[in-house]
């Protein structure tokens, strides 16, 4: 197989946000590399930087120091790269436009490139609601008169609207039910295998981190302490992977995927 | 490398002609325009016979949902006879094929619908007086309860609101006020010098200043200032909740938001009143000596014989009912914040024009109730 270059490359990343005047540091000498066509999970605290970690690789957030390469460009002028079609971002609370409809929000990174008819547009944009496991009937509504379930299933129509080979997604799962959450699992792995998506996402939902990671990554301690496939990951000692992946919780999870897997 | 540009070529074949499509066929590959103006037309002239040739996408780099429902369009949005697929493609077109449906059409407006729209409006307006009048009384309940019991009112959040509302607005307010003494003491010292009367320049600017202009221009600088402050403060609690929390807790939030703003609007209106008139007044006094040779002297013996009591008086209290008027306004638009960042917008801006309006109406009504007063 020939070498294909990775999707993002983080190089001895430094982050800080400021309060107040007080600078804190959160990332010291991150790498992170996440190969075409894999599933990365990032799984930390809460206050870790798993979600600065993300917005640096929109470009939203300025590193520091070190360097954040997205589709081999730097990561901080998506915008004018022209690349910025190429990412997808499922934000933790949707970001829905509230002025605009179901149907115009998903349709609007069509609608920018200002190319396409909007016939053809409007058939797409009907098309991923669906794949998202919405009815018709919720096209011409508009943000405010859906739930917070629904509000996230139309933000991941729109992230997924221009198949863009990167795709990040911050707490994907939270706030669905588990159908939903099944749905969505079902759908991400199925455009992964058509699509060769390369997907990065921050979770705390530990079916979905197994059901869909290839790679998992830890940030503690300011860094990425481990980056493996989650059987590795499992067993590696550190104080966090063990509360966090043998707590009880974790073993439960765990316990209830080997019994629902087939047998061997 | 793999090639990206997307290209059709039709060649003869043994059933037919056979199309195959070469390159990327995805979103950001198609919407530039030099790929997609031959693609769309090429695919155009084969619309007709899409059913009887055979298509081949087996060359195909990358066939994303766009390339997809492209394909599916041109084909008339049925499957021809003969076409050649990779497994994933056919995954990707059946996905297309199975959900495309036609777009719901939005409710159109129905014949009549302007008479509903108009109930509507009217029921909405009278919900609003109904509103506004139990702020109101509320507010009165409030303040009969902080009388009664001083030791539990909000004392700390009224102090904040004084300075917040108050003190930071001490630089506009005198810059404004100055501003304004100033042109009016210059256009009435041009018109008074061609009557002899240059010493009635006082009498005007006392009697303007003091009893209408300093007072409505402070509430109208206030309303514009703090009005939209107050409602964005309490709008935004309420889309994030911040209203339940409070509501849960047992913590009332016209005690708490509503009250305490309106007192501290209610002292310090007046208080900025004065401070504005005392910033114009020093204003027409600067023209006054330069214009029309009046000495500061002069001047402050003047103004006490110019102004009644009666007017200063009129002044203050016209101001107190801005100020309760600006801080009700403002909460009550704050309230009716709905969670969407539109609807904020709108609150804000209906609350402007709103205090802005109440100001001079209130004016025009203490104008007539008061006319005997001081004049």
């Amino acid at each position: 197989m020939s070498r294909v270059a990775p999707v993002v490359v983080i190089d001895k990343l430094w982050s800080a946000f400021r309060v107040r005047g007080v600078q804190t540091i959160i990332h010291q000498n991150l790498d992170l590399t996440v190969e075409r066509g894999e599933m990365l999970s990032i799984v930390g605290g809460s206050g870790s930087g798993k979600t600065v970690l993300l917005r640096q690789m929109l470009g939203l957030e300025s590193p520091l120091r070190g360097a954040v390469q997205v589709l081999g460009h730097p990561a901080g002028g998506l915008a004018s790269q022209g690349v910025a079609s190429q990412v997808g971002m499922l934000f933790q609370h949707g970001a829905l436009f509230s002025a605009f409809t179901v149907l115009e929000n998903i349709a609007l990174p069509l609608l920018e490139l200002r190319t396409l008819p909007k016939s053809l547009i409007r058939d797409i944009a009907m098309v991923k609601l669906q794949m998202v496991g919405l009815s018709p009937a919720h096209a011409h509504k508009m943000p405010a008169d859906l739930s917070g379930g629904m509000i996230k299933r139309v933000a991941l129509a729109r992230a997924l609207v221009m198949d863009p080979p990167l795709l990040l997604l911050d707490e994907p799962t939270a706030g669905l039910d588990p159908d939903a959450a099944e749905d969505f699992c079902t759908l991400l792995s199925a455009l992964r295998e058509e699509l060769r998506l390369s997907v990065v996402m921050v979770t705390h939902d530990l079916d979905t981190l197994y059901a869909l990671s290839t790679r998992i990554a830890v940030v503690a301690d300011k860094h990425v302490v481990v980056c493996a496939p989650p059987a590795e990951v499992v067993n590696c000692p550190h104080p966090f992977i063990e509360t966090f992946f043998q707590g009880g919780r974790g073993l439960r999870a765990m316990e209830v995927l080997r019994a629902s897997a087939p047998p061997a | 490398m793999e090639e990206i540009q997307p290209r059709i070529q039709i060649e003869p074949g043994s059933q037919g002609e056979c199309v195959t499509l070469y390159g990327s066929w995805n979103a950001a590959i198609l919407a530039m325009p030099a790929n997609w103006r031959p693609i769309a037309a090429a695919l155009d002239r084969k619309a007709k016979e899409a059913m009887d040739i055979s298509w081949d996408l087996r060359q195909v780099e990358r066939l994303d949902h766009t390339g997809a429902q492209m394909l599916w369009n041109a084909w008339g949005r049925c499957w021809p006879k003969h076409v050649l697929l990779l497994d994933v493609q056919r995954t990707t077109l059946s996905r297309v094929a199975a959900l495309t449906v036609p777009t719901p059409v939005p409710d159109r407006p129905r014949r009549g619908e302007w008479l509903a729209h108009l109930g509507r409006w009217w029921l909405a307006s009278a919900v609003q007086i109904k509103e506004f009048t139990a702020l109101i009384g509320q507010l009165l309940l409030d303040v009969l309860q902080m009388l009664r019991r001083p030791d539990r009112a909000p004392w700390h959040d009224i102090s904040v609101h004084i300075f917040r509302i108050g003190a930071m607005a001490l630089p506009i307010t005198a810059l404004v006020g100055f501003l304004i003494g100033v042109v009016l003491a210059y256009l009435m010292s041009q018109q008074l010098r061609q009557l002899g009367a240059s010493i009635y320049v006082v009498n005007i600017l006392g009697g303007g200043l003091i009893r209408e202009l300093g007072p409505v221009l402070t509430a109208i600088l206030i309303a514009g200032r703090s009005g939209s402050a107050i409602t964005a403060q309490i709008g935004a609690m309420q889309v994030t909740e911040e209203l339940d929390a409070m509501r849960v807790m047992g913590i009332s939030p016209s005690a708490r938001l509503v009250l305490p703003r309106a007192i501290a609007l209610s002292l310090v209106m007046p208080m900025l009143a004065v401070w504005t008139i005392a910033a114009a007044l020093a204003g027409g006094m600067l023209v006054c000596d330069a214009a029309l040779g009046l000495s500061p002297g002069y001047f402050f013996h003047a103004l006490p014989k110019a102004v009644h009591l009666g007017s200063l008086s009129l002044a203050l209290a016209k101001s107190v009912v801005f100020g309760w008027g600006v801080a009700l306004i403002g909460c009550h638009f704050g309230l009716r914040v709905r969670s969407d960042t539109q609807s904020l917008g709108a609150g804000t801006t209906a609350s402007v024009v709103m205090c802005i309006t109440m100001v001079l109406c209130v004016d025009a009504i203490f104008a007539i109730a008061f006319r005997g007063v001081g004049l």
